[in-house]
């Protein structure tokens, strides 16, 4: 430990003003920082002791929670790939694994490389610390893009959602919609063929490095909520299986049970707010049952919370304290619309099999709104305060 | 039976070195301080020359905007000198005590007079704007609170023992003035408190900050706009009652000595603008970078050994400062010994009891407000603190007022601070939009 202080202490006039290095400044500090906690002290006046508590810690416990779905999603990838080939008896658990390993591996890469780079330039050119709020979408990004989403496309999107929908806001805390969603309806909307086009995005389909199996061109997999979209009534997967996980769909949304670890550890620590979490829920539940009453949709409600990426959205992405509501009450209604619009779009425009993507990107723009009622409740009964006295 | 208001947003911390309940004396010698800068708001004129006589209760300096609101000395002596800064900024009036203390006599009858020409007067705060008050107001009322709940504060049940008579004086003095509203806690017992006379009693039930004044006016009476409240602290309407049963000043406090620093923790009998050193000599752990604080951890003022006690101050803390500490990789060690609010550290394991030894570190670096409901959870008001917080930064004085600025002190928001995420200095945030505020409305 002394050691490694020392090195920093060594190489700091380097980075300071004069110093030959200032220009990578931000760099230095957010290594410092990360290595060991700032013993800057509080100021002259004001508190004078404070919470352990920082928004390094809040954002590693985020992607430490996504770190069983991830898992997951690597081996998924794999058991798809075997699946798919007809190999799945001869495949091993490490063969699968490792392959799902490396075939999202360069996507984490290229979406961290392209978005720190981005937010450690623009904390040097505004003098300011490094935020960390791109270390959670860093990696929710990858995980909510089909595998065979190409590196380049991967590239461009994380960069305009990173400029466009955080930087130019002002960073982290600032922004209005959610990065990672940003990134995801970039692609979405700019290389439709690319994130659902024809079903052959789900299964990655070339052997890496001698891991995996080659797939025929031709093969196809639709996600379950596309075969209902295509016209199906009855699914081609198990209930069980889609709870578990070993379903297409993207790298890391598929397994209920690997979402869950995450949220309970959310919730344990408080870093995601129970009221948001459960509304989603309880809004996307009555809203499937309630379609699947009127016969609109053949799924229940159940299916409806399970399938697609809606225990991902309502546990990682709508919890996003920035682009949530922010007061309590608010909290619960834009949970309940979340869950509302989701299954609403799914349902009834087949053109878009998803909507978890849509119904949060959707309320982010509707939440300033929510909060804007609930706060003038309270300017207003002041104002009635001071007539009334 | 008075009326029982329970709070239950806030947060207790449960910090090492509670004074122990035994008083020690100081001696009155060596020279004392009276800092303008502790009365907020108030710009000093300086009425004495250095070499001049004075006497306890003689004037210092005076408000320049209000005259007769007069700053007086705590003790008797020789003006040393008249200490000043940057633009001639009076930084403190020091007087060499001659251990006599030689009082004036105050006779006025009118209330108000005898709190103006006494300088007790100065220790009234109004809200809006938590600065010295304004004799030329009209308050709809007066509020104290009896009890300090911030951590290592003095326990003013203690402080009171054999001031009873002091006390009650001191109200019903006050009463003649405005109505007197005094917040007491659920815990506190003592006769003179949970059967004051002259006074509005409100019982409070809650963790911190309940015992801040600016809560309890939120709670009985919140001010509207174009209202003023006073407020005054506890210990000073015992200097009033002091004052209404002799017709002297007489300014001494028992503050509590406390922090994890301090060898023997317990309280002090002092004055106002005690030199430190005299309180904390022998009693700090050395070795170490300390923090000396006017006050207790969450409100104080930081100040050092050549300071002096500030005149609202009711404890002198120290606290290790923490800038010797390089601790490695904080975002995901355990760190067991830290205290938070958060679950993803430990303290929520321990039990209550549990005592923790804090520095003065932030521990983290300041970002936007990142997480919603942090301030909220501890705010016990009915106003919505980070929206508040918001319109101070972007400087909108419209959207302050509408969200309840004029009913908020900086103090409000110390719990806040102590568990904000984001790291920003809500106090010093909240203090600059109140006086921003202040300046436009003049």
């Amino acid at each position: 430990m002394n050691s490694l202080r020392k090195f920093f202490d060594n190489i700091k006039p380097n980075f300071q003003e004069g110093g030959k290095l200032h220009a990578f400044r931000s760099l230095y500090d957010g290594f410092e920082t990360f290595a060991f906690v700032p013993n800057t002290t509080a100021g002259r006046c004001g508190t004078h002791v404070h919470d352990a508590i920082d928004s390094k810690r809040i954002m590693s416990l985020v992607v430490i929670a996504l770190v069983p779905a991830l898992l997951f999603g690597m081996y998924n990838v794999g058991y798809q790939n075997a699946l798919a080939a007809g190999q799945l008896d001869n495949a091993t658990f490490w063969g699968m694994f490792g392959f799902g390993l490396l075939a999202v591996l360069p996507k984490i890469i290229v979406s961290y490389i392209v978005g720190l780079g981005i937010e450690f330039t623009v904390a040097q050119w505004k003098n300011e610390e490094i935020h960390e709020g791109f270390l959670v979408s860093g990696i929710i990004i990858p995980m909510i893009v089909p595998v065979n989403t190409p590196l380049w496309m991967l590239a461009i999107a994380t960069a305009f959602a990173v400029i466009f929908a955080k930087e130019i806001f002002g960073g982290t805390g600032m922004n209005i919609f959610n990065v990672a969603l940003i990134t995801r309806a970039f692609l979405f909307f700019s290389y439709p063929s690319s994130m659902t086009g024809d079903d052959t995005v789900w299964v990655a389909q070339n052997a890496i490095w001698g891991l995996g199996y080659d797939v025929p061109d031709t093969f196809s997999a639709a996600t379950p909520l596309g075969e209902i979209a295509a016209g199906a009534t009855t699914l081609s997967t198990s209930f069980c299986d889609q709870v578990c996980g070993f379903i297409p769909g993207s790298i890391g949304e598929t397994s209920v049970v690997a979402i869950a670890i995450g949220a309970c550890l959310l919730l344990c620590t408080g870093v995601a707010s129970w009221k948001t979490m459960l509304s989603v829920f309880v809004g996307g539940a009555c809203t499937g049952w309630m379609y699947n009453a009127l016969g609109l949709s053949p799924l229940d409600a159940c299916q409806h919370i399970v399938l697609g990426g809606f225990c991902f959205g309502a546990v990682f992405m709508a919890t996003d304290p920035v682009t949530s509501a922010r007061t309590e009450g608010g909290k619960w209604i834009y949970g309940l619309l979340i869950g509302f619009v989701a299954v609403t779009v799914r349902v009834l425009n087949p053109g878009y099999p998803e909507g978890m993507m849509l119904a949060i990107l959707l309320m982010n723009l509707f939440a300033p709104l929510i909060d804007y009622c609930f706060v003038s409740h309270n300017i207003s009964k002041r104002a009635k305060r001071a007539i009334n006295k | 039976m008075a009326n029982v208001i329970k709070l239950r947003k806030g947060l207790d911390v449960n910090l090492k070195g509670k004074a122990s309940l035994e008083t020690m004396q100081t001696k009155v010698e060596g020279q004392y301080a009276l800092v303008p800068d502790d009365f907020g708001g108030m710009k000093p004129k300086v009425v004495v020359k250095e070499g001049d006589s004075v006497k306890v209760g003689d004037a210092l300096f005076v408000d320049k905007q209000h005259p007769e609101v007069k700053f007086v000395s705590p003790v008797s002596g020789k003006v040393a000198c008249v200490e000043r800064g940057e633009r001639r900024k009076v930084l403190s009036v020091r007087v060499d005590a001659d251990g006599r203390q030689e009082a004036a006599t105050f006779a006025e009858k009118d209330p108000l007079k005898l709190l103006l020409a006494s300088g007790l007067f100065a220790f009234f705060r109004m809200r809006p704007y938590d600065v010295v008050a304004n004799p030329e107001d009209k308050p709809k009322a007066i509020f104290v609170s009896a009890f300090n709940s911030m951590p290592l504060a003095q326990d003013f049940e203690y402080v009171l023992q054999g001031q009873e008579k002091e006390w009650q004086a001191g109200l019903s003095l006050l009463a003649k003035i405005a109505k007197v509203h005094l917040g007491i806690s659920a815990k506190q017992k003592a006769a003179a408190l949970t059967g004051a006379k002259d006074c509005t009693i409100t019982i409070f039930d809650g963790p911190a900050p309940a015992g801040n004044v600016g809560v309890q006016i939120n709670h009985v009476s919140p001010i509207n706009k174009g209202e003023v409240v006073w407020t005054m602290g506890a210990e000073e309407v015992i200097f009033v009652g002091r004052l209404a049963l002799s017709g002297k000043v007489d300014l001494t406090r028992t503050v509590a000595v406390a922090g994890s620093e301090v060898k023997a923790p317990k309280y002090a009998r002092t004055l106002v603008g005690q030199p430190i050193k005299s309180i904390l000599a022998g009693q700090t752990a050395s070795g170490k970078s300390l923090r000396i604080i006017n006050g207790n951890p969450m409100v104080g003022v930081k100040t050092d050994m050549e300071g002096f006690l500030a005149a609202h101050a009711t404890e002198v803390t120290v606290i290790p400062e923490g800038d010797d500490v390089h601790e490695m990789l904080g975002w995901i060690a355990p760190r067991l010994k830290e205290f938070s609010t958060s679950r993803s550290y430990f303290s929520w394991l321990r039990p209550k009891s549990a005592e923790y030894t804090l520095d003065a570190r932030v521990k983290g670096g300041e970002r936007h407000i990142i997480m919603s409901g942090e301030y909220d959870s501890v705010f016990p008001m009915d106003i919505y603190a980070g929206y508040l917080v918001k319109a101070i930064i972007a400087g909108d004085i419209d959207r302050q007022e509408a969200l309840g600025i004029y009913e908020v002190a900086p103090e409000d928001f110390a719990i806040a601070e102590f568990v904000d995420s984001s790291k920003l200095e809500l106090q010093r945030i909240v203090r600059e939009g109140l006086d921003i505020l202040r300046k436009e409305n003049a």
